[in-house]
């Protein structure tokens, strides 16, 4: 039956689309060793060790593709310097995908567009944020200012330019902590979703608590093994995350809330926490994967994005997506054997399966007639997630699917979802959300492998190929 | 904490007993005081609210139990209101209004001394009376919905805040803040409350989640103040500390002297000493500050009491009512819901009305026939958004947002699903009847077809019609995004249907609707005609503009006559009183239109031309006399008659031209009925608010007495001054009155 259902769930004229391998650098809180780091550092690290794990031949790299959230403006297109650096051919174009939490997610399914429309057999895709440093810029009216002086022709327009310098043109800008829509945090946002639900302090201290138990059991076991070493420059070799932190609900529950004061809900201990980290997958056609000789983990198969109201159901994504992509692919809760929801706050997970298990929301909310139906929590991020391993915003993607194939390999389960709102942290825009659906198959090895539904109506994608081929022109002659 | 909190939520209690506008219940140690007044959208502190608050009151007073309360309205936007008006008005005399408030003043002093501290949680409109109540409270918590506001508008009212409000809030909030509110009696935002120190807390509203956002967000609402109320009575929840530099200042005589002073000149200023009630608001506070709480509190009863009994205070309470009265649509509901709305004309007029139907969510059709006007529409459309934005009443993206629902053209596209067409082109039939030809040539059958005129017969436009019961008349008064008032105009022709929509769209817009019979220059227009007639002879008659505005500001018109002249346009003014003058002969004479035209034709059009009357000097707030008028009004110059040419004679030449018109027009059938009479003099004309209307003045003036100086004008300048026949029935019979 296993076989049945896997040749069911491919695409009649749809190229199968695997999954060969998955690596991170591990993931640390900002501000510590990472921290003399470019973001561009960081992503080298994760491709040298997809090279280095899988042996891939360089020059058979089709693509590189590669998300980020917060850019550093001297590598604008992070991915190609990401790929240079760690020694991919010159000749492999690379370009930078961004949409807010789920920039790697965006980098890995244009991966899958790529090799479905026929233009690539082998991309690479991945993500690397690094929050240790953020650009930091004068203030408009002091720009505005320096700009002119560039175009100013005598000493005296020059010295008068200087003259209109105030105090206030000092004044930096930092990168806007709040949603651009709605001039909301994203804190704010999750402590409010809580209250809509409500989701009490407890609830979320005992989800974030769980996630950091579940984190150090996996990782004291040995099963981050997605996590590759990483030298810092000059410095010594980093090869564990360092932001799980089992402690104790009397411990969470001294801290004081962090954006909603003084009756909130949301802390510091049951949100993510800034962290700096790269992620990398090898993503290939089923044929040229075979033909190289690899056992790929997974088919990636099938996707839905979604977005709704930025304001009120900001994060609310999954509950949204997981339906669908369900539905699309003809599969219910019950097939699924493993879950991995990108955990964006301890409040926001808890009020996702709230809204999962209640009727009234799916009526009313969803235009459904029942209720989505709640993942069983023994299938649900049993390894931890971002609440404890960190998350870096545009590189947690690809660590969700690399762990569900993992997750299937170890527990021997047959089809995974990947679940992730755009949560942009502090930062971002997060009204799309997405979800993947992943399958496990046991025709490639003993382990399981994740599938991930594709979809795609080819009248629209003809039109985007033509773009792309365009681009890719211009890129190749840009760079060489 | 937490847990404990939810074991001990299952221990709840709930009382009700036979009440039916307040209720309580007893969580544990906290008993939750819900309002909710079954008969009606908004809570207000009526007979019955106010006698089982008193037994509530008792009753969680009384419980040793309760350690500490909050009070809270059931109602989704809409804390307390307010007073009960008709509890006031029915008072009668100033003693009874007196002895009112000093019970409601009995009940917050109270609530203010309570043993246990008591929370005001507050969702939606918290204002006059409910505003009392909360400050009276020990602590308040607000949620940041737009529809929670707070404010003292009882001087709106010609009354002032008469249950402790003029004594606690200046304490609250610092006396120049205090001043500031009870005397504009403007409406304060949550989170301006929060700065102000008016709140201790926000609390933000929430989106859906297992129930509708409102009811969750009360319910929210509702946990954090018996958190709070629970964390007073331990202790555990500091209160909310006062500023201390504005209190120190404050401290000493002579700052609190000038700023009386101050205040009291501005006031001054701006009422010309015809409205009473910001006078004694000053004066309660002044003797709550400077003589203590016992002299305070009396001051502010008698005050009230005496108040009450105005003629102002009955004024600005019909104005009230007669404004609740043009908020609803007396037609029903239309058909059709207007969806799109295409406007003709991207001037000053056309882009006022885009901006304020676009805001509301209607697609809206911007059309000009020049790119230059388009262009400057569109920019007036963005500028009013975006001023907005500024003032943070709107968020940029929700200005943009807004905006994209505005489309700006010039040629007829998309009019092929436009529910109606709004043209505001210029006042000249022929082009109004090209114009008409030309949009129902695209437009769906069931599409209205409106007209912005301000004088111009709407019959005579619908006559290019082939279908007249699709026109109507809809005239809008410049700004519009800040004149309240909508004039439409039906004529026999147009059919109900037709008139419940432009009504419906104008509510929308946020307009106060009069919906009046067709006729030249309708009501407004025809009212404001002769006065402006009047004003020119004045002129004529050796009177400067200064002097002018100083007369008719000095009688309660917010706009002096000569000012409002300009505001219109000269040229307006003298195209609608040559028409009128065609239209009604020569009861519409008196100044000499020649005067107006050789004005116009120096290129003295008012405002929008830089000269008029006054200069106009961007970025110059004073105005100085236009000296070439000087010589125009030599060349016109007539002879005052001094018998009736004193300041006051002035006035009411100018007053009883306006007021007689207003009653022609009742008698002539072009109103429905006085209220909608009043509402458009003051709304759309400037009639002194507190008059209240032409209406109301003549009942409280007297009918008699305007007749008799009538009669004295008329003897005089003529058939201008003549009573009509329904002016003269209500003088000769006391008891018929407009308003009863």
């Amino acid at each position: 039956t296993i076989y049945f259902l896997s040749k069911t769930l491919a695409k009649p004229n749809v190229k199968n689309i695997v999954l060969v391998d998955g690596v991170r650098t591990p993931f640390l809180l900002s501000g510590t060793s990472y921290s003399d780091l470019m973001p561009h550092d960081l992503g080298r690290g994760a491709l040298q060790g997809l090279l280095n794990r899988t042996g891939v031949p360089k020059e058979i790299v089709d693509h590189i593709i590669y998300g980020i959230v917060i850019q550093e403006v001297k590598t604008s297109n992070v991915a190609r310097e990401a790929a240079l650096g760690a020694g991919f051919s010159d000749k492999t174009p690379a370009h930078t995908v961004t949409m807010a939490c789920i920039s790697s997610n965006q980098a890995m399914t244009s991966a899958v567009g790529l090799i479905a429309a026929g233009q690539c057999d082998v991309v690479v895709a991945g993500g690397v944020e690094f929050m240790s440093d953020v650009p930091i810029r004068h203030s408009r009216k002091m720009r505005k200012t320096m700009l002119s002086l560039n175009k100013a022709k005598t000493l005296g327009q020059r010295l008068s330019l200087l003259g209109s310098i105030r105090m206030g043109h000092l004044m930096p800008e930092l990168p806007a902590v709040a949603e651009f829509s709605t001039a909301e945090s994203m804190g704010h946002s999750a402590d409010r979703l809580a209250a809509a639900f409500g989701v009490t302090r407890v609830e979320q201290d005992e989800y974030a608590l769980r996630s950091h138990r579940l984190a150090k059991k996996a990782q004291d076991e040995g099963l981050l093994s997605d996590i590759i070493s990483f030298q810092v420059p000059g410095k010594n070799i980093i090869s564990a995350d360092n932001g799980i932190r089992p402690t104790s609900m009397e411990q969470m529950g001294k801290l004081k809330p962090a954006f909603v004061k003084p009756h909130g809900t949301v802390t510091a201990a049951n949100s993510s926490f800034l962290t700096d980290g790269a992620s990398a997958v090898l993503i290939m056609s089923e044929e040229k994967a075979l033909a190289l000789g690899y056992k790929p983990k997974a088919y990636l198969r099938d996707f839905v994005y979604v977005s709704q109201d930025p304001k009120d159901q900001l994060l609310l994504g999954p509950t949204y997506a997981t339906p669908k992509v369900l539905e699309k692919s003809g599969l219910t809760m019950e097939d699924i054997d493993v879950f991995e929801f990108h955990e964006a706050f301890a409040g926001q997970i808890v009020a996702n399966l709230k809204a999962m298990d209640s009727d009234w929301f799916a009526q009313n909310c969803m235009g459904r007639k029942s209720k989505v139906g709640v993942p069983p929590m023994e299938k649900f991020n049993t390894w931890g997630g971002s609440l404890s391993l960190g998350h870096p915003f545009a590189a947690t993607g690809c660590r969700l699917v690399t762990t569900v194939a993992h997750r299937l390999q170890k527990e021997g389960g047959q089809y995974g979802v990947v679940a992730a709102c755009a949560a942009g942290g502090q930062v971002f825009l997060p009204k799309y959300t997405y979800a993947q659906l992943a399958r496990a198959d046991t025709e490639y090895s003993r382990g399981a492998t994740v599938q991930v539904f594709l979809v795609h109506s080819f009248g629209l994608f003809s039109v985007h190929v033509l773009c792309m081929k365009m681009t890719m022109c211009k890129s190749v002659q840009k760079h060489f | 904490m937490n847990q404990k909190t939810q074991v001990q939520i299952q221990c709840t209690t709930i009382v009700s007993l036979t009440r039916t506008h307040v209720s309580y219940e007893i969580k544990d140690d906290v008993a939750i005081i819900r309002i909710n007044d079954p008969n009606s959208k908004v809570n207000t502190l009526s007979v019955q609210l106010q006698q089982e608050m008193t037994e509530v009151m008792n009753e969680v007073l009384g419980n040793e139990a309760v350690k500490s309360a909050v009070l809270i309205s059931s109602k989704p936007g809409c804390f307390i209101a307010g007073a009960d008006i008709n509890m006031i008005q029915a008072c009668g005399t100033a003693e009874k209004v007196s002895s009112l408030s000093s019970e409601g003043q009995k009940m917050f002093e109270r609530v203010e001394k309570s043993p246990i501290p008591i929370v005001a949680a507050i969702n939606g409109s918290c204002l006059g009376g409910g505003l009392e109540f909360a400050i009276a409270c020990r602590y308040r918590i607000a949620t940041k919905n737009k529809k929670t506001v707070l404010g003292t508008p009882e001087v709106m009212l010609g009354l002032l805040p008469g249950a402790g409000g003029t004594q606690r809030l200046p304490k609250m909030v610092g006396l120049p803040s205090a001043f500031d509110m009870m005397l504009t009696g403007r409406n304060i935002r949550a989170d301006k409350a929060k700065k102000m120190g008016l709140v201790d807390q926000l609390v933000d509203t929430l989106g859906p989640g297992l129930k509708g956002p409102e009811e969750r967000t009360i319910e929210y609402l509702e946990e954090v103040a018996v958190g709070v109320a629970r964390g007073l009575a331990d202790k555990k929840v500091p209160m909310t500390k006062t500023k201390k530099i504005q209190e120190y200042v404050m401290g000493f005589e002579f700052v609190r002297n000038q700023v009386y002073k101050t205040v009291n000149n501005k006031v001054m200023k701006q009422t010309k000493g015809l409205y009473p009630a910001p006078m004694k608001i000053i004066e309660c506070v002044k003797a709550g500050i400077e003589q203590g709480p016992d002299a305070g509190y009396l001051a502010e009863s008698q005050n009230f009491g005496k108040l009450a009994m105005t003629s102002e205070s009955r004024a600005l309470i019909g104005l009230y009512h007669g404004q609740v009265a043009c908020k609803k649509n007396r037609f029903g509901v239309p058909d059709r819901e207007v969806k799109t709305l295409a406007i003709l004309g991207a001037g000053l007029m056309g882009a006022g009305i885009a901006q304020v139907t676009v805001d509301k969510g209607v697609n809206t059709i911007l059309k000009d026939t020049t790119v230059e006007g388009l262009s400057r529409g569109q920019q007036q459309v963005y500028k009013g958004l975006n001023d907005r934005v500024k003032k943070r009443s709107l968020t940029s993206f929700e200005r943009d947002s807004i905006l994209s629902k505005l489309t700006g053209q010039l040629d007829y596209g998309g009019f092929e699903k436009a529910d109606m067409v709004v043209e505001a082109v210029f006042e000249d039939l022929n082009i109004k009847h090209a114009v008409l030809k030309e949009v129902e040539a695209v437009i769906p059958p069931h599409c209205i077809f409106a007209t912005n005129t301000s004088a111009l017969p709407i019959k005579d436009i619908a006559a290019a019609s082939k279908r007249p019961d699709k026109v109507i008349g809809m005239h809008y008064f410049s700004p519009v995004d800040k004149m309240q008032l909508l004039e439409i105009i039906t004529t026999d022709k147009t059919s109900r249907d037709t008139t419940a929509s432009a009504v419906a769209v104008g509510l929308k817009q946020g307009k106060v609707i009069i919906v009046v019979g067709d006729g030249p220059g309708f009501y407004t227009t025809r009212c404001l005609a002769p006065m402006l007639a009047e004003a020119v002879r004045v002129l004529q008659e050796g009177v400067d503009p200064k002097k002018l505005d100083t007369l008719t500001t000095g009688f309660g018109f917010p706009v002096g006559a000569a000012t409002l002249a300009d505001e219109v346009g000269i040229d307006v003014a003298a195209h609608v009183a040559e028409d009128l003058g065609k239209a009604f002969g020569s009861r519409f004479g008196g100044g000499n239109v020649e005067l107006l035209k050789t004005m116009v034709e120096k290129g003295f059009k008012g405002r929008k031309s830089g000269k008029g009357c006054y200069i106009y000097q961007p970025g110059l707030k004073r105005k100085d006399i236009n000296p070439e008028i000087e010589e125009i009004l030599e060349r016109f110059k007539m002879t005052p008659h001094p018998t009736v040419s004193s300041d006051s004679d002035v006035q009411y030449r100018l007053v009883t031209r306006f007021v007689n018109e207003a009653v022609l027009c009742l008698q002539e059938g072009i109103l429905n009925n006085p209220v909608e009479g009043d509402i458009g003099a003051v709304f759309g004309l400037g009639f002194p608010p507190c008059l209240g209307g032409p209406f109301r003045y003549v009942d409280s003036f007297g009918a008699d007495k305007i007749v008799e100086k009538m009669r004295r004008f008329e003897d005089v300048y003529g058939n201008q001054f003549t009573p009509c026949q329904l002016l003269l029935d209500h003088a000769k019979d006391p008891s018929k009155r407009f308003h009863k």
